[in-house]
């Protein structure tokens, strides 16, 4: 359902191109796909309404029309207009001269709080700060229990007076535990209250004046949809917030509630977190963001995902046998090795710009594919990895045997490696990096 | 389930008063000042359905449709296009006549969803009104993933006294499901309530996870009445049509539970997801009492999606 944007576009413009020219209704039309893209991101109505007339003079100004690529262009604009509104750097916490830094954690029920606050601790933990984790959560059954279990599981220490104190004596006698400790840092764990619950607000202010936090954190699900402006605005007002962190960016949302948020409450986006593990917290990065919300896949993370656990030097022969065209089953294998280590493939194959359309076509990229193949490549001898030509029928029989599958799985994993190396080849004659810069126009 | 209680939607209805008023006049505000229905006409219209997370495609769907019969003069002005367009949804929304919990059996509801919908408070609500009724439901505890999950079931079970099925946290949860399906005929329970850990359906290995878990109840309690269900909080954008496309892929999906419509969420994602995908809604929670958990009511519901 996620059409990419950029293939809209393209498509509209595709119709305009044996006209060779573009009116001012053609920019109307495209204006209404970029209108209809973000909605389906998930930004709010009203800030797409102000977005959108923001677009429409800044096409103006570049007279687009005369433009030979007014689709590249187009989206260029809407990209780095996104960033500009995303805030353009990514924020830097600063901590206070006075230690301990006091991290609040705010939000509804159920977008992830507990588990922030334990991704949070674990992010400081790295940085060298030694970091108090405050369970201020006495409503939720055994919210308590959840945080100490993930402080053991990080090996943060752990406060908390158990579910008859209230919050803000909680919150109090933490910090000064904290303080007298010798923390860098404190983060409070609250409850998650809905932005209309008068009565739970008032008692996050009575937190906030009795401890008084450097930061204020909103924890804003990436799933939401237009009532994220609603929630944020009501913290903002009512409690008043500093900044914000997205989570479950690991799914499939689009996430933009974080643009919605950005611009009504104008607080920067501090985190974004991608996924269960204790170091799926980030620091937040626009751009990053900007591309997922139109649909162009996130390919800044998952080069740096690359470049974590990829060999250069590996890499580097890898490069060297495709120029020459001796790419053999055992490079195929050690690769398939590398891209399994970024993470679940299907999370990979989504930061791809043009692979979400993939999806849409019911075509999931299934993780066992990789699975049975690294089991039949190592059901071979080292010879038949190097020389797969030797592979006759006696010898493809033992290697299905070996690895659990059947002989036509051999046989399409070897027809899958010769188109592969034929694609190589015709790759050697052109040269040319498939995702260079000219890729992606709006990259930095 | 079949809940019947006077004092309904007593949030939902406050914002209903409004409702009437607000859309009407929202409308009737722009439509005396025009000759004709003029393009931005049809955007406001088109904003009331978004601001409410209709969804896109069922907004424009909507829409156009409306067009079509003002342009055939059969929708003249704001009331009637306003009751029109309520009764298009209603459609969308009919309601399911199959009810919940069925007599003389056991009653399997398996509970899925995404992270942070509400899973277990909702298990905790149908628990207490199942026992309401004077029948016997037990609970299941297969969210050995999170950290204190089982815990927080365990308080839940404790709190209403009933029986909680449960392993250490890691365990296998269809090994859960099996002990609690097991507990279940041989206690005689009415309802068996399966927690299970939330997942994004991104995860291919976790939904495969959750097929297994159906699988062993489907062999170990063939003659039961077993329903999944998908928890889905009605502040969710358009992902909600993504998470229960995946679910009912996979997984094959019953009915759909709308948590957390006390807050200012309309929950208007149900409605793409009805019309795109025709899973019925089943229960909707409304508050963090006990008792907010009612029977979906598509005329009521209608009625609160188009209050401002």
């Amino acid at each position: 359902m996620f059409d990419l944007l950029s293939s809209r576009l393209n498509e509209t413009f595709r119709k305009l191109r044996s006209r060779g020219f573009i009116n001012e209704k053609d920019i109307d039309e495209t204006l209404r796909e970029i209108r209809l893209a973000l909605l389906e991101a998930d930004v709010n109505f009203k800030v797409v309404k102000d977005f959108i007339s923001n677009i429409r003079g800044k096409i103006e100004k570049t007279e687009i029309t005369k433009s030979l690529t007014p689709s590249q262009q187009i989206i260029k604009i809407v990209h780095d207009e996104l960033v500009e509104l995303l805030g353009n750097t990514p924020q830097k916490v600063s901590y206070s001269s006075k230690p301990p830094t006091i991290f609040m954690l705010v939000g509804l029920q159920g977008s992830g709080k507990t588990s922030t606050a334990a991704k949070l601790a674990y992010f400081l933990k790295k940085q060298n700060k030694k970091t108090l984790l405050i369970a201020a959560d006495i409503y939720r059954p055994a919210a308590i229990d959840q945080l100490k279990t993930l402080c053991e599981e990080i090996s943060v220490p752990f406060f908390s007076l158990g579910p008859k104190t209230s919050p803000v004596e909680i919150a109090r006698k933490g910090v000064s535990e904290a303080s007298s400790g010798f923390y860098d840092a404190v983060i409070l764990d609250t409850a998650g209250r809905l932005h209309i619950d008068k009565e739970m607000l008032d008692e996050l202010l009575r937190i906030k004046q009795e401890v008084h936090p450097h930061y204020i954190l909103l924890v804003v699900d990436a799933m939401t949809g237009q009532d994220a402006v609603n929630i944020a605005s009501s913290f903002n007002e009512q409690v008043g917030i500093d900044g914000l962190i997205m989570t479950k960016l690991d799914g499939d949302a689009r996430g933009g509630a974080a643009l919605s948020v950005k611009s009504i409450t104008g607080k920067p986006i501090y985190f974004a977190s991608f996924g269960e593990k204790s170091n799926s917290l980030q620091i937040f990065y626009p751009d990053r963001i900007a591309s997922r919300i139109l649909g162009f896949g996130d390919v800044l993370t998952l080069v740096e995902k690359a470049e974590e656990v990829i060999d250069l030097e590996k890499a580097k022969q890898i490069e060297d046998k495709l120029k020459k065209q001796e790419l053999t089953l055992e490079d195929f294998l050690s690769q398939i090795e590398d891209l399994r280590k970024m993470g679940p493939v299907n999370q990979i194959f989504e930061m791809l710009p043009g692979l979400d359309k993939l999806k849409s076509n019911d075509t999931r990229v299934d993780e066992k594919y990789f699975v049975r193949t690294q089991a039949i490549i190592q059901s071979m001898t080292p010879e038949e990895r190097k020389n797969s030509n030797i592979l006759n029928g006696n010898r493809r029989a033992r290697i299905a045997q070996g690895s659990g599958v059947t002989i036509q799985d051999v046989n399409q994993l070897l027809k899958q490696f010769e188109q592969m190396r034929k694609i190589v080849k015709q790759f050697g004659k052109i040269n040319r990096v498939p995702f260079g810069k000219k890729f992606f126009p709006f990259m930095k | 389930m079949k809940i019947t209680d006077e004092k309904l939607f007593e949030k939902l209805k406050r914002r209903l008063r409004k409702s009437r008023e607000n859309l009407t006049h929202e409308l009737s505000s722009i439509f005396p000042r025009l000759t004709r229905f003029e393009e931005h006409v049809w955007e406001k219209v088109e904003e009331i359905l978004l601001g409410a997370d209709v969804g896109v495609t069922t907004t424009i769907k909507l829409v156009s449709n409306l067009k079509e019969k003002v342009k055939r003069g059969e929708l003249k002005n704001p009331p009637e296009i306003l009751e029109y367009l309520k009764g298009e949804l209603i459609t969308i929304l009919r309601k399911e006549e199959d009810v919940l919990l069925k007599d003389n059996q056991l009653n399997v509801f398996l509970i899925v969803g995404v992270n942070g919908t509400g899973k277990t408070t909702t298990i905790a609500k149908m628990a207490h009104q199942v026992k309401q009724k004077n029948l016997k439901p037990i609970l299941c505890a297969s969210d050995t993933f999170r950290a204190a999950a089982i815990e927080q079931l365990q308080v839940w079970a404790k709190k209403l006294d009933i029986e909680c099925v449960c392993h250490k946290r890691g365990a296998n949860p269809s090994a859960v499901a099996f002990d609690a399906v097991h507990a279940a005929l041989a206690r005689k329970a009415n309802v068996l309530l399966i927690d299970t850990a939330g997942r994004l359906h991104t995860y291919l290995n976790l939904m495969e996870e959750l097929k297994k878990v159906k699988r062993i109840i489907e062999c170990e309690a063939p003659k039961a009445n077993l329903k999944t269900l998908l928890v889905v909080d009605a502040t969710t954008g358009h992902n909600g049509i993504t998470q229960a496309k995946v679910f009912q892929e996979t997984l094959g999906i019953d009915g759909i539970i709308l948590t957390k419509l006390d807050g200012t969420a309309r929950g208007g994602i149900v409605i793409a997801i009805q019309d795109e995908l025709k899973i019925p809604i089943k229960l909707i929670g409304i508050g963090e009492g006990l008792e907010d958990l009612r029977e979906f009511n598509p005329d009521e519901f209608t009625e609160a999606l188009l209050s401002e």
